[in-house]
């Protein structure tokens, strides 16, 4: 059985130029230093930026030769990755932000829900030549579509309305439809949000 | 009872980076050449 390398032969390796070497390290050495990220930050997404920015200094500092602790790979790592916790909290003192507390996001208080001008613009044109083309609907249909979607009506109460059994009522929304379908094929109308 | 436990259990839970994560180190450190010149390092990316 071969006995994985140690540390400071593969930073060796790799500052002579053998790549795997880095490979051979970083995945030695990702669990350790990540959580030891994440127990600080306790934010998954920052503690992956932070043993990235970690492991570039590391590469750069490894390719330049400027790496003088010999044996103690790990310690220097760690350390990196320590003054970069500290940056990252440094920064956020300087931009606070209010993330509130627990389960209570602020942000689900305050959503907009509403649309942007220029998508309230198509979806009023979009309403406006729906009402067009249901004007080119027979009356019985007409009347049915308009209760049903404009006022809300169950077809119980279109047909309490209109005079017809709700089956007929029923018959007359679907064939509204199937023939607004048509118009809307016929003259190549694009209805979209 | 003393409170042997920590107070957020959160603190101690084990995370890897992503295995992309690791790639992009790889890849930028093939891509990371750093010349010396008269005693000034030159960094280039080779993209």
């Amino acid at each position: 059985m071969q006995l994985p390398a140690e540390d400071p032969i593969l930073v060796q390796n790799y500052i002579s130029g053998d790549e795997k070497a880095l490979e051979i390290l970083i995945n030695k050495h990702n669990q350790r230093i990540t959580s030891f990220i994440y127990s600080k930050v306790l934010d998954r997404a920052i503690a992956e930026d932070i043993f990235q920015d970690t492991f570039i200094k590391v590469i750069k500092t490894l390719k330049r030769g400027a790496y003088n602790e010999e044996g103690k790979f790990l310690p220097w790592v760690m350390r990196i990755a320590h003054n970069l916790i500290i940056d990252h909290f440094r920064r956020n003192k300087r931009m606070p932000k209010f993330e509130g507390s627990g389960d209570f996001n602020i942000f689900s208080v305050l959503g907009d829900d509403k649309l942007d001008a220029e998508r309230q613009l198509i979806k009023d044109q979009i309403e406006n030549d729906l009402g067009l083309l249901i004007e080119e609907l027979p009356d019985d249909q007409k009347e049915v579509l308009i209760m049903r979607m404009y006022r809300d009506m169950s077809f119980k109460e279109i047909s309490e309305n209109t005079g017809v059994s709700i089956n007929t009522a029923l018959g007359r929304m679907r064939y509204a439809l199937i023939n607004l379908r048509k118009i809307i094929d016929k003259n190549n109308i694009v209805l979209t949000n | 009872m003393e409170q042997i436990y920590p107070e957020k259990q959160d603190k101690c839970r084990l995370v890897k980076a992503k295995p992309e994560t690791v790639e992009f180190l790889l890849q930028y450190s093939k891509s990371l050449n750093i010349v010396n010149h008269k005693g000034i390092k030159f960094e280039n990316n080779l993209n």
